[in-house]
């Protein structure tokens, strides 16, 4: 898991050596010809399924989208309305606030907690490989499985969690103030697997010399954390807060499944609030496009900052 | 002796770390073996005292059709991700074609693009050719999702394929595309395992394709059918929870396959120096 985890995110970087090994010839030697049969279908498909719904998404966003649309694709141009729209929606702030604490406290506690349990795992003890990937599953666990489980959980009259609060009356799901919570601790649990499986990596490229020598100069297990395994650990935790902060900006499945972003808007991030212009209420897919299009943006610049990290990574 | 003691605090230490993780899995089967009158009390019961299979008969009455759409959409995913990537990888790894770096950029921006985003897009695409409530609409808008992941796992691989087993083949005569049917796809087979397992899962738990570029009863995978049935007023979360269970089964089973062949390496013993 780890290998595959720490191989792909070092492939996924187009590297200077590819570029080197290119020839730089002007005409398309055989090869070349041949090489490019190879990957004509994948480019197709990115090409229709990539580029061509990214410029759709632009375009959909500068259109005044009806009922009638829906059956026909076709919709007036309206220029920017769309933006001022959604830019003057008074629900606007609120649910950018939303995003912001839902991205920011999912990602300190699913990174503390699994650099918490990375470093424990890294002990070696009896059973730690079992219990390791054992945690991984509720990664791989379909997200409706998950967030239905919450959902039952988070139940203000029949939950396990209010019943081991101590019959606690709180409406998780139901309750305005804390419904953002629920959707936010639900999140948490899910990306908990995912920052211990690329910290754990990043631990155990860390030399097991530098530790023996701490230890022969009477260092703690506190310093020696502080002073080597957090250093040397931080291009890794890099990659990771920025790939978690792009999954995270994108969650849907999760939220949808157990508040729909409600009650009254409460636990709606950007992504929930598009789809519910763009395919509930009033099927305004225009608008809704609008405000995929900040989320777009959002995801590139923090992307492209994972970009920069990784290859800041592969040179250490 | 001291340290032994304290590997066995670790390993109780892990253990109830373990629990206490994966307590929402163990609660999801709990509530599945519950009797429905028993669910509908202020304070559940830890354990299943009085466990009944009625959620399992309900949801395997109700929920059968749903899970074989589901496994169709799966399995359609998984081969159209191979068909495309396969040979994309090999020319990105093994022919250096000089499309290797933009395309590898494509498929960045393809991984960060928020799901949400491209279904919009696809839908008032899909709504203009026809494709909204089809297999293939389905089966291609999951793939958008697993073949970036799969083109970066195989290439990842076959860079590890040494190429002298590659020249040899074509020194005995095969065409590159010989080479890379009869040489590069069969010694992949590791990393096309974990390709497979992985488009799999991704298509198998897809819930906000199918909810937006489909309608109607035509084709209802379960995450959707599981999706209706919490939303109705008289649910029985009984048999909502055994279907939750039984969705659960292929990624549980996938991930105790796909670590052996993680864990299988790289070409091991293909070439004896």
């Amino acid at each position: 898991m780890t290998d595959t985890a720490r191989a792909v995110s070092r492939a996924a970087t187009p590297g200077a050596a590819d570029r080197a090994r290119s020839p730089r010839r002007g005409r398309l030697s055989a090869t070349q010809w041949t090489g490019l049969g190879f990957i004509a279908p994948l480019v197709a498909f990115l090409a229709i399924f990539l580029m061509v719904p990214i410029g759709r998404g632009i375009v959909l966003s500068t259109q005044e989208w009806t009922i009638r649309s829906f059956v026909t694709g076709e919709a007036p141009f309206v220029g920017l309305r769309n933006y001022a729209d959604v830019l003057t929606n008074p629900v606007f702030p609120q649910i950018a606030w939303q995003t912001f604490l839902f991205v920011t406290v999912s990602l300190v506690f699913q990174y503390v907690l699994g650099l918490t349990l990375a470093v424990f795992f890294a002990r070696r003890f009896p059973l730690s490989t079992t219990l390791r990937s054992l945690i991984l599953l509720p990664w791989l666990l379909p997200l409706v499985v998950s967030a239905t489980t919450w959902r039952w959980m988070f139940n203000q009259d029949f939950g396990i969690i209010n019943s081991l609060l101590g019959g606690a009356d709180i409406g998780w799901l139901t309750d305005t103030s804390v419904s953002l919570w629920a959707v936010i601790i639900a999140n948490i649990w899910l990306g908990i697997p995912f920052n211990m499986v690329l910290l754990y990596g990043g631990i155990q490229g860390i030399s097991e010399g530098l530790y023996e020598a701490a230890s022969l100069d009477g260092a703690g297990p506190w310093r020696k954390f502080f002073s080597i395994t957090l250093p040397l650990l931080r291009p890794v935790s890099a990659v990771t807060l920025l790939l978690g902060l792009v999954y995270t900006i994108k969650v849907f499945d999760v939220i949808w499944v157990m508040t729909r972003g409600g009650p009254v808007n409460s636990s709606h991030i950007l992504s929930t609030w598009a789809y519910q212009i763009s395919f509930e209420a009033d099927r305004d897919l225009g608008t809704g496009s609008a405000v995929a299009q900040l989320l777009v943006v959002v995801c590139l610049v923090f992307g492209f900052l994972y970009i920069r990290a990784q290859r800041k990574e592969a040179q250490s | 002796m001291r340290s032994g003691t304290r590997t066995w605090v670790d390993t109780t230490i892990g253990i109830a770390v373990c629990a206490v993780l994966l307590f929402p899995l163990y609660w999801m089967v709990n509530v599945s073996l519950t009797r429905p009158q028993d669910l509908l009390r202020p304070r559940p019961h830890l354990f299943p005292t009085d466990p009944t299979f009625d959620g399992y008969t309900a949801a395997l009455s109700t929920q059968l059709p749903s899970l074989v759409t589901s496994m169709i959409i799966g399995v359609s995913t998984v081969a159209l991700t191979l068909a495309i990537s396969l040979p994309a990888a090999y020319a990105m790894s093994k022919l250096k074609t000089r499309a290797t770096g933009p395309v590898l950029f494509l498929l960045l921006i393809a991984q960060m693009i928020p799901g949400v985003v491209l279904v919009m897009a696809l839908f008032a695409l899909y709504a203009q050719v026809g494709l909204i409530n089809t297999y293939p609409g389905l089966v291609l808008a999951n793939a958008t999702a697993s073949v970036p992941l799969a083109v970066i796992i195989l290439r990842a691989f076959m860079l590890q394929i040494p190429d002298e087993l590659i020249d040899a083949a074509r020194i005995d005569g095969a065409s590159s595309w010989r080479a890379f049917r009869s040489v590069v796809v069969p010694l992949s087979r590791n990393a096309v395992v974990t390709a497979s397992l992985f488009s799999f899962l991704f298509a198998w738990a897809d819930f906000l394709n199918a909810r937006s570029l489909t309608q109607g009863n035509s084709i209802v995978p379960f995450t959707l059918a599981l999706f209706r049935f919490i939303g109705a007023e008289t649910t029985n979360w009984n048999a909502v929870m055994a279907t939750a269970v039984i969705a659960s089964v292929p990624a549980v089973v996938l991930l105790v396959v796909a670590q052996r062949y993680v864990a299988a390496g790289v070409t091991t013993g293909a070439v004896k120096d």
